[in-house]
């Protein structure tokens, strides 16, 4: 059943949120043990919030568009009271003292927290093996990875164990993680979702945004979640204008990303997206080859902005404030040691690769030259969309592969990003539509890219592939 | 580009990013940095002759809030979480040296 006739049942007294919550509740008793997508199941948080919709419903007052549906949550998403660690031993055992905002938003629209997802620590990740807490398994194969960061996130609602998650995008940890668990997942425009209470990564790519089973599950999230917050400064001043789910791709100019197709890319997963392309071309939609060069260079670009923005992030954790803290007998000696032990192999990877790159002889060299190259993709998307109202790429090169086969060679895992990473950059949104599987059975993921608030016409593709899936 | 990191810049870095790295950590960080920084070598391939670096990825202007005042973070909450806290404050160890 879909978030959104979920939401149409309790808000008209068909159903009661309560059993909606006990029915989810049995579904991750019975499968969670073997999967591990959550890091905190707050059971009876999420009882008390159905409970609270149906007395509102029993007093004759409408919910909201969420009524009485159960949201799992990435846990880098403040929640007042709720244990929220990043998947980090340096968090561990933290509950913050507020709720992010994305987060009340649905709530005030009847949306029930369900649990806490897991995810690679601090969201520095692609396949959720680099948690402190161990990783989530594929729900469509449990040798396989999720995905990742929001690895938790797209696993549950692959698994039935709620209709819709948030996650957070930086690099693709929304879209790569929904591709490989066969979820739709979308990374809204830059500012479109307020990031107050989400624990910072990389603030010039970070964003918030929706995972469902369908688009309009999807686009209802996002809706509820979006919009202007004077508590984050970096949000998008003016509302979010409302979404067209509808399957209308006529007359629509679509672009095929030369430089994402091709080497690189799994047949399987190439035959795919060409399949996509005719069927968007059959509905009335222009299809043709588009060249976007600076996607060449989006990979190192981020490998060295998002790192240098999480080491100015992550000096914050220095034991004095929250969480861990291994004393020493000075401040410095407690700052090192409490970072040593509270930190991950990935994270601290991050940490030394952004250090370096802003250090003093290699800033201009590497984070500078990167931001330039920055430049030139956000004017080749620029100079792309003279010509496309959206294009088309894989999410993901391959399907979901063998827990620990990348785990060694963090270059190997960098390079799962590279079809989600410039819209990052770009602050563009993306979304993820699950189409077909590949040559192992597992999911396929498409991705449909738009300009900067261009949520709307990419709903309306998404909506069209949804549709004609095979 | 620049050439490449070596075992004593990895050690700087750590010191910079306050990490205690183990010995097999320092090691480890030095080849697997390399390799990343290498791959990143492509960039310096690039013409970005007058090419302004990103500062922000849309045209957006900070947004500010109306200066009123409303309720902040409650302070025993906060406190509650801290690792230590003393008198409604947070209690850190030693940061001045002794009086000379």
């Amino acid at each position: 059943m879909t978030a959104l006739e979920l939401a149409a049942d309790v808000r008209s007294g068909r159903r009661r949120a309560r059993d909606v919550v006990e029915e989810h509740l049995d579904r991750i008793a019975a499968r969670e043990p073997d999967m591990h997508a959550f890091l905190h199941l707050d059971a009876d948080g999420a009882r008390a919030g159905a409970a609270a919709v149906d007395d509102r419903v029993a007093r004759g007052e409408d919910p909201g568009p969420l009524a009485g549906v159960p949201v799992a949550l990435k846990d880098n998403l403040c929640t007042r009271g709720i244990p929220t660690t990043c998947a980090s031993r340096i968090l561990e055992g933290w509950r913050p003292p507020y709720t992010a905002t994305a987060v009340r938003r649905m709530v005030d629209r009847g949306a029930v927290v369900i649990g806490k997802t897991n995810l690679d620590e601090f969201a520095m990740g692609s396949s959720t093996e680099n948690s402190a807490f161990g990783p989530t398994r594929n729900p469509h194969d449990l040798t396989r990875v999720p995905g990742g960061s929001s690895g938790g996130s797209a696993a549950a609602v692959a698994a039935g164990f709620a209709p819709l998650a948030l996650g957070t995008d930086t690099g693709g940890s929304i879209r790569q993680p929904a591709g490989l668990c066969g979820v739709v997942g979308a990374k809204p425009t830059y500012g479109a979702v307020s990031r107050y209470g989400l624990i910072a990564f990389a603030s010039s790519l970070d964003q918030i945004g929706p995972l469902a089973m369908t688009v309009a599950d999807a686009a209802v999230l996002l809706e509820a979640i979006a919009g202007p917050d004077p508590c984050d400064s970096t949000s998008w001043p003016d509302p979010f204008a409302p979404l067209e789910v509808r399957p209308d791709v006529d007359g629509l100019r679509v672009g095929l990303i030369r430089e994402l197709s091709g080497e690189g890319i799994a047949a399987d997963v190439a035959a795919r997206v060409a399949q996509a392309a005719d069927a968007l071309s059959n509905a009335g939609a222009k299809v043709d080859e588009a060249t976007v060069p600076g996607v060449r260079y989006a990979l190192s670009a981020y490998y060295l902005i998002a790192p240098a923005e999480a080491s100015s992030n992550l000096a914050r954790y220095d034991g004095v404030r929250y969480g861990l803290r291994v004393s020493r007998d000075d401040i410095t000696s407690t700052y090192g040691a409490t970072r040593e032990a509270g930190f991950g192999a990935e994270v601290k990877r991050r940490i030394m690769l952004g250090t370096y790159a802003l250090s003093a002889g290699y800033y201009d060299a590497y984070y500078a030259q990167a931001q330039r190259a920055r430049t030139l993709l956000i004017r080749d998307f620029a100079a792309v969309y003279e010509h496309f109202d959206v294009l088309l790429t894989p999410t993901t090169p391959t399907t979901a592969f063998e827990i620990g086969a990348k785990t060694s060679d963090p270059l190997a895992m960098y390079l799962s990003d590279v079809c989600t990473i410039p819209s990052n950059l770009a602050g563009h949104p993306a979304i993820s539509v699950p189409f077909g599987t590949g040559a192992d059975g597992l999911p396929v993921g498409v991705q449909v890219l738009a300009p900067a608030l261009g949520e709307r016409v990419m709903f309306r593709v998404a909506a069209l592939l949804e549709g004609v899936s095979p | 580009m620049a050439t490449p990191i070596s075992r004593a810049d990895v050690a700087h870095v750590a010191r910079l990013a306050r990490l205690d790295l183990t010995d097999d950590e320092l090691s480890r960080f030095t080849d697997q940095l390399a390799a990343v920084l290498e791959h990143a070598g492509d960039l310096a391939a690039i013409d970005t002759a007058g090419v302004p670096p990103t500062a922000h990825p849309l045209e957006l202007v900070n947004v500010l809030r109306d200066d009123v005042p409303r309720p902040c973070l409650d302070r025993d909450e906060v406190l509650a979480m801290a690792p230590a806290a003393e008198d409604g404050r947070f209690r850190v160890p030693k940061i001045l040296g002794d009086a000379p």
